[in-house]
């Protein structure tokens, strides 16, 4: 599988907007504190944290930003801190700071018993094999008693790993949102239609 | 910001301006007002507003905040998440819902203030699926009369539509002009030509053209996660400042735990904790708005010692009938760029399957739409959904602008199964919180999948690449279901419940059945029939006391629980 990202707005940078109509004061202050404010580790311990980290580098991998990946653990972290959930959970599922402390380990252990090693010391593609196996139920680890890993995998780790992800400026930018949009908002609104302030793509069709 | 009540003493956010205040009338715990309403949104809020217009005092409860859209709202779709009912509940049954984002609300307003604007009617045979088309049951509603108030709801709102609407019998002008249609919908305007079916603008309850202080829409694109310019027609925006005007009192940040019933079985008033304390709202009729879910959940934890299986509950329905809509999707990659974050995120539909039965082996409804999901919420259906992560996730969401997708909006058929009960685990509050247990039957399976074969064929004809397709749902229905009699529904026409006369109901939550359109026109619709009712039957001394109650309502004595 590809291990390359193809960029196709190179030259885009939603950030760029900043200062113009497209931004409003309170977005500015959501997103400022959102790309200032990073949150420090509260409720996970240090092992927990960098599991957590090693799964994310391969569920969101990063390699065109080495050194200013976006974050994506401390705000998992924040959330469980808070313990704000998401309105509901599976019958099932224990709550949600269980479900993350069980899920982190048991994918551990999966690690460990399919490779011999903990997930952060496996090499990229036996990771993979962990995750994909989750995804797929496929799990031998007691660690999944009472934790469906099928449900855990897709409705709790890939769910808040993409809710943050996509969060982020840098991510906008990689796909060609917009972004932010107020007060102004758009005109060309047809097929093929851009509005000078929106993202240029340059790709091979 | 959003931690404390801003609608106290005697005044209101202003919504339509920065920072200001409206003079707002305000009650004493101790008095007792004409009307308890908990819940702010299309059915608590239109009703606040029609009973405060015609003279009633009210006071309107709501769990959520009292926003002002221009200085609260960001153009963010994580911060934004503070718009939705994020309390646990527990989902459960072969096909588990998903909960908490689209499909609920915790702001003054409801719901409201974060839905998609498509302002639809039921077709009129559907209100009577049993008697005309022969499924589920009939509405105990005429269709001329529902009709008759979606006109007064589309003009309270505004609504932006097309000139000629291609289904069902003639309906009013829209009163705004219908919006340009973006290229998602465009989309679908291809799909549904190609398939030799009719499409046209939808509907929708967002501004063409200026109105008061709010200007038209620019097309930003936020309307899931809330409007910035207030060109929405929100509850929040519309009926809210009506009904203030006209004396009503809203509390925000005010979350009913209880209503309290007196020596005579009647409603006396609501327990409700706000600024940290439990306090008590005497009144003289108590509506409960609280949505398919927690209108169920509040009536079941006033379980009291006069009616220990719930108040209103003496058919054993509350919670029972439970019905989302099913909300199934086709996606697929198009050569042009779309672009779909431009513009409110359903601008085109078809209705053609909630007119025809040709060709169909299913009973119900459905209609479908184009669609602008933005960045977390489109990822949300490429990793969980599809199943994408790694690189193969960021390249695909790199697509972003060349997506395209038709999504159903699905008539499920009631079943007494699909339920809401209570957990035994607790909130913050102390309140047991809800169960909701769903699985579709036969026949709502069947109508999705028609649904996913049909779009698909149309989306690959309208030039859609690499198609796939997701489940979902949307929208909460049922769970108190009004009917013709007190054996087999929770309330009557006018949301009274058969067992508390003094005691309503005003939301979704009455629905018989779910209707293939989304259901806010609906609900505001019924609203305003109630609100009506009420007065009408005020006028004529109706009720108040149990004496006096009319004659129909007091035969019901043999229902009650002993």
């Amino acid at each position: 599988m590809s291990e390359r990202f193809d960029a196709r707005y190179p030259d885009y940078d939603v950030l760029k907007k900043w200062d113009t109509p497209s931004w409003n004061e309170q977005t500015r202050a959501v997103v400022a504190k959102r790309l200032e404010q990073v949150p420090e580790r509260r409720f996970l311990d240090e092992t927990e944290w960098s599991i957590l980290q090693a799964v994310c580098d391969r569920l969101i991998p990063q390699p065109d930003r080495v050194g200013h990946a976006v974050p994506i653990v401390p705000f998992i972290d924040a959330k469980l801190w808070k313990n704000q959930g998401n309105g509901y959970r599976y019958e099932g599922m224990p709550p949600m700071r269980e479900a993350w402390r069980r899920g982190i380990r048991a994918i551990d252990e999966e690690a460990r018993l399919r490779w011999g090693g903990g997930f952060r010391e496996l090499p990229t593609n036996q990771q993979d094999a962990v995750l994909r196996a989750i995804q797929h139920g496929d799990v031998r680890a007691d660690a999944w008693q009472g934790l469906p890993p099928k449900r855990f995998f897709s409705s709790t780790l890939l769910y808040e790993v993409t809710s943050i992800y996509y969060a982020h400026p840098a991510a906008w930018s990689e796909i060609g949102f917009g972004g932010p949009a107020s007060p102004r908002g758009y005109v060309r609104l047809g097929f093929d239609r851009r509005d000078g302030w929106e993202a240029e793509e340059r790709y091979e069709r | 910001m959003s931690d404390r009540p801003r609608a106290k003493d005697g005044r209101a956010p202003d919504v339509f301006r920065t920072g200001a205040w409206i003079p707002m009338r305000c009650h004493r715990d101790e008095d007792a007002v004409d009307f308890a309403i908990i819940g702010t949104g299309a059915g608590g809020g239109t009703l606040a507003c029609k009973l405060a217009e015609a003279g009633f005092s009210v006071v309107a409860f709501d769990a959520g905040p009292f926003w002002r859209p221009l200085e609260d709202f960001a153009s963010d779709e994580y911060e934004q998440q503070k718009l939705y009912w994020l309390g646990e509940r527990i989902s459960g049954g072969e096909n588990p819902i998903e909960l908490g984002s689209n499909n609920s609300g915790r702001s003054v307003g409801g719901s409201t203030v974060h839905f998609t604007m498509v302002s639809l009617r039921i077709g009129p045979d559907r209100f009577k699926a049993r008697s005309r088309l022969g499924y589920a049951v009939d509405w105990p509603i005429e269709p001329t009369e529902m009709w008759r108030y979606y006109t007064e709801v589309e003009q309270a709102l505004k609504i932006a539509g097309p000139v000629n609407y291609p289904w069902g019998p003639p309906r009013p002008r829209y009163p705004y002009r219908a919006h340009e249609v973006n290229a998602a919908g465009l989309v679908l305007a291809r799909a549904c030509e190609a398939m030799g079916i009719a499409w046209a603008p939808t509907p929708l309850a967002t501004l063409s053209a200026p109105r008061g202080l709010a200007h038209p829409c620019v097309y930003r694109g936020f309307c899931h996660v809330g409007c910035s310019t207030n060109a929405k027609q929100s509850a929040l925006v519309t009926w809210i400042p009506r009904a203030i005007r006209a004396g009503a009192e809203i509390r925000d940040l005010a979350m009913v735990g209880r209503i309290e019933i007196d020596r005579a079985g009647q409603a006396s008033g609501v327990e409700y904790h706000r600024e940290g304390q439990w306090r008590r709202q005497r009144a003289r009729n108590v509506v409960v708005a609280g949505y398919a879910i927690e209108t169920p959940r509040l009536l079941l934890n006033s379980a009291c010692t006069r009616f220990p299986q719930g108040l209103a509950n003496s058919s054993g329905l509350v919670g029972k009938y439970f019905m989302p809509q099913s909300n199934h999707a086709v996606w697929g990659t198009m050569e042009e760029e779309i672009r779909w974050y431009k513009g409110p995120p359903v601008m085109a539909l078809t209705e053609h399957w909630n007119y025809t039965d040709q060709g169909k082996d299913f009973p119900g409804g459905y209609s479908f739409m184009s669609q602008g999901p933005l960045p977390i919420n489109w990822a949300h259906s490429v990793s969980g959904k599809r199943g994408l992560w790694g690189m193969e996730l960021r390249n695909e969401m790199a697509k972003y602008n060349h997506q395209a997708g038709l999504k159903i909006v699905g008539e499920v058929l009631p079943r007494e199964d699909n339920r809401i009960e209570l957990a035994d685990e607790t909130d913050e509050y102390g309140l047991r919180i809800p169960r909701v247990v769903f699985s579709y039957g036969m026949a709502d399976k069947k109508l999705y999948e028609h649904a996913l074969r049909f779009m698909r064929e149309g989306l690959a004809a309208a030039g859609g690449k690499d198609l796939w397709h997701e489940d979902g749902t949307a929208h909460l229905l049922g769970g108190c279901r009004m009917g013709s009699e007190p054996s087999d529904s929770v309330t009557d026409a006018d949301g009274r419940t058969w067992d508390i006369p003094n005691l309503w109901i005003c939301d979704g939550s009455l629905f018989p059945t779910s209707g293939g359109v989304n259901p806010s026109l609906t609900i505001q619709a019924l609203a305003c029939r109630i609100g009506d009712r009420i007065r009408l039957m005020a006028r004529r001394g109706e009720f108040g006391s149990r004496r006096d109650v009319p004659a129909s309502r007091v035969r019901r004595g043999e229902h009650q629980p002993a």
